[in-house]
């Protein structure tokens, strides 16, 4: 067992944990937040994506232990029922998803994506890297396929961050 | 209510909220991450010990010794459940091998044995040292290889082998012939939610939080396998992150928490971990097909013939594949077949589609193949052989049967004249392009459906079904229905599903959901009306709901004063008479999709989707239409890239994770479009409304291939079609 300190969504949360524990298993078992999902516990599909320091990470393949003194953003740190974070309003306005499984980890990362877009950090179908990087449909998809929807809402997902991104700039 | 002649002019006609495209009223909870799934249920039951399933390392044979010493000196360490010491269990109607083994083991990651510990990691470590020894047999593992010890085998509610004419006289002398085999993989659903629960005994009373699709299948299922009385066990499941029919059953993680929990004395959560998924659950069994059809010249089937082989476990039944090729076509003279093996693979079952999705990827590739023969357009090719009635039975008409206008719709949208009936000839730098379509057709399933409607003294509507919701829309379609029905608006209605102690609904699977739920809140409401109108006096024909009141004449009360302090309520269920019996009831799609080919790599890329729907009346169109762009998206994964790999030695699937068993990703889907026909059919229900979920997949796969070909020019029968089958046959770049 072990002490750790964590920054949820604002909130600082002292935890004793199994060295074991992953940050993953810690917010959806210790704090209860379990907005965040656990789909393949192996970092192959991002249900479980989350921000730390504000990058976008796969929470099942990192160990709570790990991230002492660390700023955790989840889904519940974005936005509530009641007080929806613009691309939560712009998921529900797009049906960007339909079981629901995936789409914390979706929403989380497209809040990334587009932070990441901003920062001018390239990927792999980026065709110039001295250039700034643009939201193009191509940019998206390719930055956001770490995050499986087996429901298949990819096309409405993509509507749904566009117009983040457009209100955006 | 018996619904037995056709629907006439009802209150959903008015089309005020149903037929509308709004957001799903369980958004904000989707989409913030508060709806409560199965394994997340921190406050339903204090002292939650957690479960960890051991599976069999082996696929067929038996255990000879288990160690569990080491395992219950672990730290944390509660409990542990094998077939030792879990007492006499059956096995539920909807299972074919038992969801605890040993000594005799059936299949890979059957489960042996569940490890309960204080926590997760405890009770993880603790399953990784129980020491199993076995004696491993011989099974049957391929499918080519087992294909000659078939037995005939029915489908669901089909007779074995139908057919009519004289399909044996009649396709030799055809003057255009196609013969020709497919193959289709096994597939995984792989919903994004493994399957979970959390199980809590009172007494003998069991409440188990799931993940189920058919509540009330598997509460019958939970007590039949524990040898209990099915009112001692209640079934919670509002939120189900995916099904695909993957949760239609009684699973292993229900059965073991039960267990695991009367073995610990305190509630215990099981979830499958990812990587015993594929092998421990269900999948959609791979087929071999073959097709005969026989045409005239001038493109008229006279002959079509369908066989397909799959396999199973002992008990296990087939992939019906063939279906659709009694309905689809026009043709005098025809014949199917299905085929079942004994496999020892892990249990075969329902998949999304289950016949349809296979059998159309071979037969609309059948239809390509012999449209070319023909020198005719292939939508041409399917238009001459459209048929309105049963194909098998004349006398029987479809209830609606839109196809062609579907196909010709889609060809417009689509730019279907662009296409270059020569197959490798379009290029786009080292993309070679082009177009395919295929044709779907799925059937409209009728089954009883109950629900329960309340009207409070705030003239709130409160619906309750053990309907459940896995993506499907079912939330909100049903508070759409009760809003039309009661006159209020949407935000006036609570919906809750997925809980036994609530009337039994259809469920979830076969597409049958959408229609037959909402149909049955459409009974429970025509009561509540009458309830209303009586309370007050009203006559109840003539009762008018609207703008949350009831006027009769002249008078106007609000239902929140008809309701009263007390309240009213009213459960009815819809049942259906013959109307599916002297009509047949399908759905019906037109599937388009541009694709470009790398003509160095063979990587397929989806450049453009159109999917042109005819399924009555569309009650969500925002919801269904993404029913169907997702079951596009799968029909993509099916032509592309997903196969369970055998291992035909040893007797599993060797990729059973998500990093192996390739699924879309978001780069892999371009925009999809999707047109619904303007159609309502008043055979199907009150609702005159049928299914899409399983529709929008069935011909995409085929749409793809065939696409491929006229990029290529070559023909692929073995799916998936990975660029490897593609290679050899490109042109130089």
């Amino acid at each position: 067992m072990s002490k750790v300190t964590l920054t949820v969504n604002g909130a600082n949360r002292e935890l004793e944990l199994d060295t074991r524990t992953t940050l993953l298993d810690a917010l959806r078992e210790h704090l209860q937040l379990t907005g965040t999902k656990k789909g393949c516990d192996h970092g192959q599909c991002g249900a479980c994506t989350v921000m730390v320091d504000g990058q976008r990470i796969n929470s099942c393949l990192t160990l709570a232990v790990m991230h002492e003194g660390d700023e955790i953003t989840t889904i519940e740190g974005l936005g509530t029922p009641g007080n929806l974070h613009p691309m939560q309003a712009a998921f529900v306005k797009h049906d960007g998803y339909q079981c629901g499984y995936c789409t914390p980890g979706q929403i989380c990362s497209a809040v990334a994506v587009l932070n990441e877009i901003k920062a001018g950090i390239p990927s792999h179908v980026s065709a110039d890297l001295t250039v700034a990087q643009q939201t193009t449909a191509a940019e998206l998809r390719e930055r956001m396929s770490g995050n499986i929807c087996r429901c298949g809402a990819y096309s409405n997902i993509l509507d749904a961050i566009t117009e983040v991104a457009g209100g955006q700039t | 209510m018996r619904f037995d002649t056709p629907a006439t002019t009802n209150p959903i006609d008015q089309l005020k909220i149903v037929g509308k495209p709004v957001d799903r009223i369980d958004g904000p909870l989707k989409t913030t991450g508060t709806a409560p799934y199965a394994y997340e249920r921190h406050d339903v039951v204090p002292n939650q010990a957690y479960g960890y399933v051991v599976g069999s390392a082996i696929a067929k044979g038996r255990i000879a010794s288990i160690d569990l010493s080491t395992a219950q000196r672990a730290p944390g360490f509660l409990a542990i459940v094998t077939a030792d010491n879990a007492g006499r269990l059956g096995r539920g109607r909807f299972n074919t091998a038992r969801l605890l083994g040993g000594p005799d083991i059936e299949h890979y990651h059957q489960a042996i044995a569940l490890v309960v510990a204080e926590t997760f990691e405890q009770a993880r470590a603790a399953a990784q040292l129980v020491r199993v020894d076995y004696v491993r047999t011989d099974g049957m593992f391929d499918l080519a290889a087992a294909k000659d010890s078939w037995t005939p085998a029915a489908g669901l509610g089909a007779p074995a082998d139908p057919g009519v004419g004289d399909f044996a006289g009649a396709f030799p002398t055809a003057p255009i012939q196609l013969d020709a085999a497919y193959t289709t993989p096994d597939h995984s659903h792989a919903m994004m939610e493994p399957h979970a629960s959390i199980a809590a005994w009172e007494g003998d009373s069991l409440t188990v939080w799931t993940s189920n699709q058919m509540i009330n299948w598997t509460v019958g299922d939970l007590a039949q396998t524990l040898g209990i009385a099915r009112e001692k066990v209640r079934l919670i499941s509002p939120f189900i992150g995916g099904g695909f029919g993957g949760k239609l059953f009684l699973r292993a993680d229900a059965l073991l928490a039960a267990l695991g929990a009367r073995a610990a004395r305190r509630p215990v959560k099981v979830a499958l971990p990812r990587p015993l998924m594929a092998n421990n659950t269900t999948h959609r069994p791979a087929t071999i097909q073959r097709i005969r059809i026989g045409a005239t010249r001038d493109g008229k089937i006279t002959a079509i013939g369908h066989e397909s082989w799959s396999g199973d476990l002992p008990g296990g039944g087939p992939e019906n594949a063939v279906q659709q090729t009694r309905l689809l076509y026009a043709g005098a003279n025809r014949m199917t077949a299905t085929r079942l093996a004994i496999l020892d693979l892990p249990e075969g079952n329902a998949m999304r589609a289950p016949g349809e999705a296979p059998g159309l990827m071979a037969l609309e590739i059948a239809m390509d193949e012999m449209a070319e023969k023909l020198g005719l357009d292939p939508i041409e090719f399917r238009v001459r052989n459209d048929t309105q009635v049963d194909p098998e039975n004349p006398g029987r008409p479809f209830s609606q049967r839109q196809l062609i206008e579907c196909l010709r719709t889609g060809a417009e949208r689509f730019g279907w004249n662009k296409r270059n009936a020569q197959p490798g000839r379009l290029r786009d730098g080292r993309w070679l392009t082009g177009m395919g379509v295929a044709a779907g057709l799925r059937n409209n399933l009728l089954t009883t459906s109950a629900a329960r409607v309340r009207l409070d003294h705030r003239g709130v509507v409160t619906v309750e079904t053990d309907m459940t919701d896995i993506g499907t829309g079912s939330y909100t379609i049903i508070a759409q229905t009760a809003a039309e029905m009661m006159g209020v608006p949407l935000d006036k209605v609570v919906v809750r599903l997925g809980d036994s102690s609530f009337p039994v609904s259809a469920g979830s699977g076969g597409q049958w959901g959408a229609n037959n739920s909402t149909a049955g809140v459409y009974a429970a409401c025509v009561k509540l009306r009458e309830a209303v109108a009586q309370k007050l006096g009203f006559n109840s024909a003539d009762a008018v709901f609207g703008d949350g009141q009831v006027r009769s004449g002249n008078r106007t009360v609000s239902l929140a004063e008809a309701a009263g302090e007390s309240g009213l309520v009213a459960e009815d269920a819809i049942e259906y008479g013959d109307l599916g019996k002297q009509y047949q009831q399908s759905t019906f799609v037109a599937h388009f999709v541009e694709v470009g080919v790398d003509v160095a790599t063979g990587e397929t890329h989806i450049r453009r989707m159109l999917a042109v729907c005819a399924a009555g009346r569309i009650l969500n169109p925002k919801s269904a239409r993404s029913q169907v762009i997702g079951a596009m998206t799968m029909g993509v994964g099916a032509a592309l890239m997903e196969q369970l790999a055998v291992d035909k030695r040893r007797g599993f699937f060797v990729n059973h994770d998500l990093a192996g068993y390739e699924v879309p990703v978001h780069a892999d889907i371009p925009h999809q479009e999707v047109i619904f026909l303007d159609e309502t059919d008043p055979i199907s229900s009150p609702m005159k409304a049928k299914g899409v979920g399983e529709l929008g997949l069935c011909g995409v796969g085929a749409a793809v291939a065939n696409a491929i070909y006229n990029a290529t020019g070559i023909r692929v029968r073995d799916y998936p079609i990975t660029l490897d089958k593609l290679l050899a046959g490109l042109p130089e770049a």
